[in-house]
């Protein structure tokens, strides 16, 4: 409770807002945590999943495509909930913030690898021939060719996903993650005054901020989007 | 042990469809106006029209459901709260995606109608609506794709739908993967189930030449 | 400069099917060292696949392919060695779109070939001077008309140092006023001794710039000799109809 606060009335919204304002930016910031963790899972993921449904043989191919339809298919809510809850039947305990990082990672991968998979295919096969006709090889070819194309083209669904995944990072509440959420949560249950009251008051301030680091992340990222364009490389 | 949930787990899964079918409808309902308002009405209801879509985008579903929950007076059930937020907050991705397919349809039919005598509304009626209702129908697809998933989270405010079902289920049997891993694959068979007949819809309503627009599943670019 | 009598590529009864259709029926032939082959007959009549097959982009069913002594239809070649000394040049350009010209020219001498920066971009800036293009070496290939494109696919192709140089319909993909800024180009590589295959269209150049010209249609080789006598004096009736049509469309020679 900073002494700065007191300039607002006691009880009032402002007031509460400037009190609880450090412990929810603390949350923010596992919330940020663990968005970064998981769009760095899903990029990994996702990239290998998008290669292995291109250039990969007959079972890759299928073990890919399974994946990518099963999680597709599933709320991500029931993914994290068979990490958190499930994986325990299999001796493998997880904190509630890994299994959220892992479970919004994996989730992320699944739609990440469609992007790739886009971009790789737009890129047209003759460019492909191209680089083998020079005497590279596909690994090669793949590397300096299909890739740095391919990693400009996603950069808009791409910046799309990191934003999806910063809104779901919420969901990491159902499992008592001390994201944003559920720090809110706790604040709400340890205040004075009618709970339901409370509770939205203090929802309200957590929807603020989450308002405004969306907003601000989106411009952000349409910036970056521009400044790293170039001429004739989009996405057909 | 699986075959004693079963019947709890069809119960939640009906709650679950319910809670989907419900919501998409408000979204409609609100989605389609918001669509016109915007494509067609004066610049500050445009404005505005845009203010709500980028609002209802840029919060967290669960966050919105939340704030609602614990601030509107307890006359709705929660049932009825889910179905409004999930339902206002799938209005802003219906009115995009029927935004787009209005804007798909070449100009120059609309120009065409209105030289043959015909009035706004009846240009919208006979020549845009039907097209925009055939254009919009993959990202309707998709749309249910999304809002059948964010339905989970209604677990949060307590509506007893196909997750939490599972997840009571779960502190009786004390069988979490496999039961978690029925109610995933529950969720994907009603997945298919609502593309596959979204399908036969596209295709009843099919016209050669009238193709879709680019996919986005309820924030997510397909 | 002279054709010797040096072979530099030999194919021997090349074989290649697609699904039913068989595309090339046993198709043989062999190119001196400084010779400018041009292929010419009806489109898809497999001579684009011929060339893919040389360098085994498109694998042949049946046959056997010889650069110099090598046989590269041996299971035991490295095929990216090989094509390290045959250069391709595309109907499309395919330019590595993400690279400036120079970059593009570049690539290939430095990952390929393993040269160093230094050494790659005198090498790369040599090449684009040869096709006329040094000014343009740090536009994009958005950035560059048709001709310009594939001006700089061949600069791509020649930074090798090939012994051989495809050139797959080179011109069909561009505007007519184009057309020529390329065609000039490999006449120069013609005249400099560059042993050379070319796929066209272009009767003129196949007729003032090739030493040989092949005739082929539904996937065999009907006629094969010095232009003169396949444009002229053709012997066979296919070989005739076939120019008579050509020159109707385009109102004699050109």
């Amino acid at each position: 409770m900073t002494p700065l606060c007191q300039i607002f009335a006691d009880g009032s919204f402002l007031r509460l807002a400037c009190d609880i304002a450090p412990q929810l930016l603390q949350g923010l910031g596992t919330t940020f945590q663990l968005t970064i963790f998981a769009i760095g899972l899903g990029l990994g993921g996702g990239l290998l999943l998008a290669l292995g449904r291109v250039y990969g043989n007959k079972p890759i191919y299928w073990l890919s495509t399974a994946y990518v339809q099963f999680i597709r298919g599933t709320p991500v809510l029931v993914q994290i909930f068979l990490i958190y809850y499930g994986l325990p039947v299999f001796e493998i305990r997880l904190d509630p913030l890994t299994a959220a990082i892992i479970g919004l990672g994996l989730n992320s991968a699944a739609y990440q690898a469609e992007y790739f998979r886009g971009a790789i295919q737009s890129i047209s096969r003759g460019q492909m021939l191209a680089a083998r006709a020079l005497g590279m090889t596909q690994f090669q070819a793949i590397w300096y060719v299909i890739l740095p194309q391919a990693l400009r083209l996603v950069i808009p669904p791409w910046s799309n996903e990191l934003i999806y995944t910063l809104k779901y990072s919420s969901v990491a509440y159902l499992v008592a993650a001390p994201e944003l959420m559920y720090t809110g949560k706790i604040i709400a249950s340890s205040l004075r005054g009618p709970g339901a009251f409370r509770h939205f008051e203090v929802f309200l301030i957590v929807a603020f901020i989450y308002l405004v680091v969306v907003l601000v992340l989106s411009k952000t990222l349409d910036l970056v989007e521009r400044r790293l364009k170039i001429p004739g490389l989009e996405m057909r | 042990m699986i075959w004693e949930s079963l019947p709890l787990l069809w119960r939640g899964t009906l709650v679950t469809l319910e809670l989907t079918v419900s919501l998409l409808a408000v979204g409609l309902l609100v989605g389609v106006p918001v669509a016109l308002g915007q494509v067609y009405g004066p610049r500050p209801l445009v404005f505005l029209m845009s203010g709500y879509e980028r609002f209802f985008r840029a919060m967290p579903v669960l966050v919105l459901l939340l704030v609602f929950y614990y601030g509107l007076p307890p006359l709705l059930p929660a049932f009825g709260t889910a179905v409004l937020v999930f339902g206002l907050h799938s209005s802003a991705y219906q009115s995009q995606i029927f935004r787009g397919a209005i804007q798909a349809i070449k100009p120059g039919q609309i120009l065409a109608a209105r030289a043959l005598g015909m009035t706004r509304l009846q240009t919208m009626r006979y020549i845009v609506l039907p097209q925009a209702l055939r254009l919009a129908i993959p990202g309707w697809s998709n749309e249910y794709s999304g809002v059948l998933k964010d339905t989970s989270l209604a677990f949060a405010i307590g509506v007893t739908e196909l997750t939490r079902q599972g997840d009571q289920i779960v502190s009786r049997t004390r069988e979490p993967f496999l039961i978690f891993i029925t109610v995933a694959l529950i969720y994907l068979a009603l997945t298919y189930l609502g593309t596959w007949l979204l399908e036969l819809l596209e295709r009843r309503w099919h016209v050669p030449g009238l193709t879709g627009q680019r996919r986005e599943e309820h924030g997510r670019v397909i | 400069m002279a054709v010797s009598s040096k072979i530099v590529v030999r194919v021997e009864d090349l074989h290649k099917r697609y699904g039913n259709e068989e595309v090339l029926k046993g198709v043989s032939f062999a190119v001196r060292q400084g010779e400018a082959l041009a292929i010419i007959g009806p489109s898809g009549t497999g001579k684009s696949t011929l060339l893919r097959c040389i360098n085994r982009l498109t694998e042949p069913d049946r046959g056997r392919i010889f650069l110099e002594e090598t046989e590269i239809t041996s299971p035991h070649i490295d095929i990216n060695k090989i094509r390290q000394q045959i250069g391709f040049v595309f109907q499309d350009f395919n330019l590595f779109a993400h690279l400036t010209a120079l970059d593009n020219v570049r690539l290939g001498l430095m990952k390929v070939k393993g040269l160093s920066k230094k050494e790659a971009t005198e090498r790369a800036m040599h090449e684009l001077a040869r096709v006329g293009l040094a000014e343009k070496a740090h536009a994009y290939p958005a950035q560059l008309s048709g001709g310009q494109q594939q001006r700089v696919s061949i600069a791509r192709a020649l930074a090798m140092d090939p012994k051989l140089m495809l050139f797959d319909e080179p011109t069909s993909a561009l505007d007519p006023e184009l057309i020529g800024e390329v065609l000039q180009v490999m006449q120069h590589l013609a005249e400099e001794g560059m042993t050379m295959i070319v796929v066209t269209h272009e009767m003129g150049f196949a007729r003032s710039v090739c030493h040989e010209v092949i005739f082929m249609e539904k996937g065999v080789i009907v006629e094969q000799g010095p232009p003169d006598q396949v444009f002229l004096n053709p012997r066979q009736p296919r070989t005739r109809q076939f120019l008579s049509k050509i020159s109707e469309l385009y109102g004699g020679a050109r």
